[in-house]
């Protein structure tokens, strides 16, 4: 597994995907640090983070679009599937080299704190607590994305189609509001990550936050393994 | 050391693989024929465990490929049609992968390079694999089949767009390596598993057509003999003297060879090449060649593929 990990790791950073999803990231960050906490002259950066979960929903297709696609494409899934590793092992390493890839990205957010400590006195409750609600989110965002790449040959359909996802899901509120229902639009509420997200963003960490993301990634982790190994049965 | 025993595959309405068993013993070189489409690749995908039969079981050195994974594809080592390469690393960080990935328990450095010495790889293992010719390509993959030592080594044509050099050099490696692994090796190029296996399965639509050693397939069902026959004279003229001949069943002409001399195939039941002899001399006409053709194994291979077997 650790073989896995380490080349998809070291992959991201042979190809341009790595730099240009790090730098992305960093530099949506300096802008929203400067906007908003810099230029505003406050040490709060909780709509940074709030802005912050929109560039990741964009950037976490990028990192999970080739993870399984690409394999698939050029048959290097073969080396694997027929390697004495299971199904499960390649998922999970999969996953973690694209996990590690965003903790590189969220090491900015620790920068930010750096910088507000030289000028004001940063909560570095709220910031790192963020970090451990992004690595969350971002775990989550991932297993979904991993789903998408494990369907599809084309790594451009799996960015689309994980894109298209996360933007659904960034919509649950507002589709939540629109249920005349209370019984389902709670439901349908309680799937969003956004308001869980955002009061992380404040510095409110409950339990069942956690849960819920741990749950969902463990959930898309399982059918991404269980899709793979069905596949083999086709 | 790999028992295929009743293996079916069905991909939706089609059937590729109907029912397969064959066996291979340790130590022998297996040379798997058949036409493209007619299976081979599933079968070795199936063998290796890259997916899976819808009934039947494959067991390799024992160890059931569906029920002891592990165990079993640690026994093989893989090189699918196409290699599986990963293009963006240099040839010795992705044969360090391999190394990994199959938990190999030997000294990795000198276990890599004894392997890239002996596919000629080491000039080349700091480059990118993406940058390589099909040539090198196909010895990478080579190579992540040969990691770790492994007993059985499933190769799903390995000479495919190698030059005749190439060719020769794969041959001659398929053959050293067949002194103390067994080998399934896949092709539609007769020469090749002529010039290297001990065995034949020879697969047609998902069911095995003919299997054996070479020679019993050479001599399986057939009652006729073939000579080929180069004569002096008139191509007409000579056909009605040869159909004429008892036990002659059919007269192919196969065209002027030199300058009025045409080149004939004769089959017939028995061996009829006195009676030729004795009556050209009879004519004007005159044998230049006469040569006990036989069967090649091409013969057989496009009579068994198209389902004209005695």
């Amino acid at each position: 597994m650790y073989a896995i990990f380490r080349r998809e790791l070291a992959s991201y950073f042979t190809s341009p995907v790595g730099y240009v999803v790090a730098a992305a990231f960093m530099v949506f960050n300096g802008i929203f640090f400067y906007v908003q906490c810099l230029f505003s002259g406050t040490s709060n950066m909780t709509s940074v983070f709030q802005s912050m979960f929109f560039i990741e929903l964009f950037i976490i297709p990028l990192i999970t679009m080739r993870l399984f696609a690409e394999d698939k494409h050029n048959r290097t899934d073969q080396a694997l599937l027929t390697s004495p590793v299971g199904i499960a092992s390649i998922v999970f390493a999969k996953f973690l080299s694209a996990l590690a890839l965003l903790l590189i990205c969220l090491l900015s957010y620790a920068v930010d704190g750096l910088i507000l400590s030289f000028v004001g006195s940063p909560d570095w409750g709220v910031i790192i607590g963020n970090m451990a609600a992004d690595v969350l989110i971002g775990a989550a965002f991932i297993s979904i994305g991993l789903l998408i790449s494990s369907l599809t040959e084309s790594v451009i359909i799996a960015a689309v189609l994980s894109f298209a996802a996360n933007v659904l899901i960034s919509m649950v509120d507002t589709i939540a509001s629109t249920i005349p229902w209370e019984w389902m639009k709670s439901a349908v509420y309680s799937l969003s990550f956004q308001s869980r997200y955002n009061s992380f963003a404040v510095g409110l960490v409950s339990f069942s936050d956690i849960v819920f993301f741990l749950s969902v990634t463990a959930l898309f982790l399982f059918i991404t393994d269980r899709i793979i190994d069905r596949r083999r049965w086709a | 050391m790999i028992e295929v025993r009743n293996v079916s595959k069905r991909y939706g309405r089609h059937q590729a693989l109907d029912d397969i068993s064959f066996e291979v013993k340790k130590g022998d070189i297996l040379g798997f024929l058949g036409p493209n489409g007619a299976g081979k690749s599933t079968t070795m995908n199936i063998i290796t465990g890259y997916i899976s039969c819808d009934s039947g079981d494959v067991l390799i050195d024992g160890k059931n490929i569906l029920e002891e994974p592990k165990e079993a594809k640690s026994r093989i080592g893989y090189l699918p049609e196409i290699p599986p390469l990963y293009n963006d690393m240099t040839v010795i960080k992705y044969l360090e992968f391999m190394f990994r990935l199959k938990k190999i328990k030997l000294p990795k450095d000198e276990h890599i390079s004894k392997i890239c010495d002996s596919l000629s790889l080491t000039d080349v293992s700091e480059r990118i694999i993406g940058h390589l010719s099909k040539g090198y390509k196909q010895r990478v993959g080579l190579a992540q089949a040969m990691l770790g030592d492994p007993p059985v080594l499933i190769l799903d044509e390995p000479s495919v767009g190698l030059d005749p050099a190439q060719i020769i050099e794969m041959r001659n490696l398929i053959r050293q390596l067949g002194e103390n692994h067994t080998i399934i090796l896949s092709s539609h190029v007769l020469t090749e598993i002529q010039a290297v296996c001990d065995k034949i399965v020879m697969i047609n639509n998902g069911k095995i057509a003919a299997a054996g050693n070479i020679g019993q397939i050479m001599g399986t069902g057939r009652s006729t003999t073939v000579i080929r026959l180069v004569i002096e004279g008139r191509e007409q003229g000579i056909q009605s003297v040869l159909k004429g001949i008892d036990g002659v069943i059919r007269v192919t002409s196969l065209g002027e060879t030199e300058r009025g001399c045409y080149e004939f195939r004769l089959e017939s039941r028995k061996d009829v090449r006195r009676a030729v002899s004795r009556a050209i001399s009879r004519t004007d006409y005159a044998v230049m060649l006469m040569q006990p053709a036989g069967h090649s194994l091409e013969d057989i291979y496009l009579e068994i593929i198209s389902g004209k077997q005695n």
